[in-house]
């Protein structure tokens, strides 16, 4: 009870300050939007009882990805709009489609997790049966990410290594 | 009732006076030992050898006129202070000063990296508050502080991995329980993380040898340029109430919190009728003492000078020190 009272407020915020991130006139006030909404999401996080999440949320997200933003926010001239987009039925057109593509993804992810939890009656199914042998929230979480998860979480790090490598080849031309 | 709603919010309202009351009395301090170590007396008028000066201070400042430059933009301007000022009283609420839960308002399980994450909102007031002034030498200062504090962020924070790997835990309680279980405070076992974070820490509250955000000499007086009267209070609480904040996390990380020296060693328990606050708070306050020092002993870096100690050096030295522990705490 107490979660649901705290869930609807809290989503109500979440998704008004989403639609303030982008209709936001100035480009740093929409940056400011976004750093709001992360930490609200991190609160909802909070109300799930997933403190760890909810704290690298906010360092990651919050303290470390939107500062970025902000700093190039800051040094981009974001007077000139991008050419090819000029045409604003065009650019609404292509975002039309693209939010349709997304929200299609996640109906059916939800319908997907919907249909294969009611069998069992449970959301713990395959989670709980692995993690009988640590207690508390950031125990679980490792033990997780590295017995079932393990090869998902080795290909994610390997894809960022190869962003990172990538970026810094771009930006340098002369290694 | 009591217990949950009454007694925190009397422990609230005591830490954050505590707090600010300690950082003017933090001024005046810096005021001193500064002009002490430049042969001079520093402030004397107010009270015995100036000890009321850390009053004067505040009220003049509530006082002063409080502008608003008129091609600021007028919201992000105001809100710069807040966001730079609250993060750093936030991280109050789980700093334990003694071992009974008397002593702090909450222990958290993921307590340490709590203190990161909120301190690392705090930027923000500085990258806005440079910005919404909408002048150039607050955009400079802004612009160089964002990249200071992300560049040592990850290298504190690295540093912090191979601390988390020695105690076992996140919270600061058992971090500190752990080293009186030991028997030995974590800074001897990790004499290079202490460096590491004590430098990271300098640089993150902006302090000398790092406080190119604030470069009076190079860009007037950095981000807080066009701030006055009280806003401008803010910026400056929020700077001593961070380092209070890194001496804190030093002092319960590598130097035993709220424990008496050598915490093994027997024939000394008669250290322990000392109060467990009053070793933690002594303790920090030896901590703030070597921040004024170092300010009133080294020059500024050069930024590009700043940019290589905190990448190739601070960084690369974080992850072998992270190694180096894993494989020790393998081996052994």
């Amino acid at each position: 009870m107490g979660e649901a009272l705290l869930f609807w407020p809290l989503s109500v915020l979440i998704l008004g300050l989403g639609v303030m991130v982008v209709s936001a006139q100035s480009a740093v006030h929409s940056v400011v939007f976004l750093v709001i909404n992360f930490l609200l999401v991190a609160v909802l996080y909070v109300t799930l009882n997933a403190e760890f999440i909810a704290v690298i949320q906010v360092l990651v997200y919050a303290g470390g990805i939107v500062v970025l933003y902000l700093f190039v926010v800051m040094l981009v001239n974001l007077k000139k709009e991008p050419e090819r987009f000029a045409d604003p039925r065009r650019l609404a057109r292509s975002g039309l489609v693209l939010s349709g593509l997304v929200l299609a993804l996640i109906v059916v992810a939800a319908v997907s997790s919907v249909l294969r939890n009611s069998g069992e009656g449970a959301v713990s199914g395959e989670l709980g049966s692995s993690t009988p042998f640590v207690s508390g929230n950031t125990e679980q979480l490792g033990w997780v990410l590295y017995t079932s998860y393990l090869v998902p979480f080795e290909l994610v790090s390997m894809l960022l290594l190869v962003a990172m490598v990538g970026a810094i080849v771009l930006a340098k031309r002369h290694l | 009732m009591l217990e949950t709603v009454v007694i925190p919010l009397l422990k609230i309202a005591v830490l954050l006076n505590a707090v600010l009351v300690s950082v003017t009395f933090l001024v005046l301090m810096e005021r001193k030992v500064i002009a002490w170590a430049q042969s001079r007396l520093g402030p004397m008028r107010v009270g015995p050898y100036g000890i009321l000066q850390a009053i004067v201070d505040p009220i003049k400042l509530i006082l002063k006129e409080d502008i608003t430059p008129v091609k600021s933009d007028r919201y992000l301007f105001t809100l710069a202070p807040i966001m730079s000022l609250v993060p750093a009283l936030v991280v109050f609420a789980v700093v334990p000063f003694g071992p009974d839960p008397l002593y702090y308002v909450s222990d958290i399980n993921v307590g340490l990296l709590f203190i990161v994450s909120v301190t690392s909102i705090g930027v923000y007031g500085i990258i806005l508050g440079g910005w919404a002034s909408n002048s150039k030498y607050p955009l400079l200062a802004s612009l160089r502080a964002s990249a200071q504090l992300i560049s040592y962020e990850i290298a504190v924070t690295m540093t912090l991995v191979s601390v988390i790997l020695t105690a076992g835990t996140l919270s600061l309680v058992e971090i500190v329980e752990t080293q009186e279980a030991r028997g030995v405070w974590f800074g001897f076992i990790q004499p290079v993380a202490l460096v590491l974070v004590f430098i990271g820490g300098l640089a993150e509250t902006n302090r000398a040898p790092f406080d190119l955000p604030e470069a009076e000499t190079e860009l007037t007086g950095g981000f807080h340029t066009e701030y006055s009267g009280m806003r401008f209070a803010l910026f400056f609480l929020a700077e001593y109430a961070n380092m209070i904040v890194i001496s804190a996390v030093v002092v319960l990380l590598f130097f035993g919190g709220w424990l008496r020296p050598f915490p093994s060693v027997s024939w000394l328990a008669f250290l322990d009728f000392v109060p467990s606050w009053i070793w933690f708070i002594g303790k920090i306050f030896a901590f703030l003492y070597v921040f004024i020092w170092i300010r009133a002993t080294l020059p500024r870096y050069r930024y590009d000078q700043l940019m290589g100690l905190g990448w190739k050096v601070l960084i690369p030295v974080a992850i072998g020190n992270v190694v180096l522990t894993a494989i020790m705490k393998v081996l052994f």
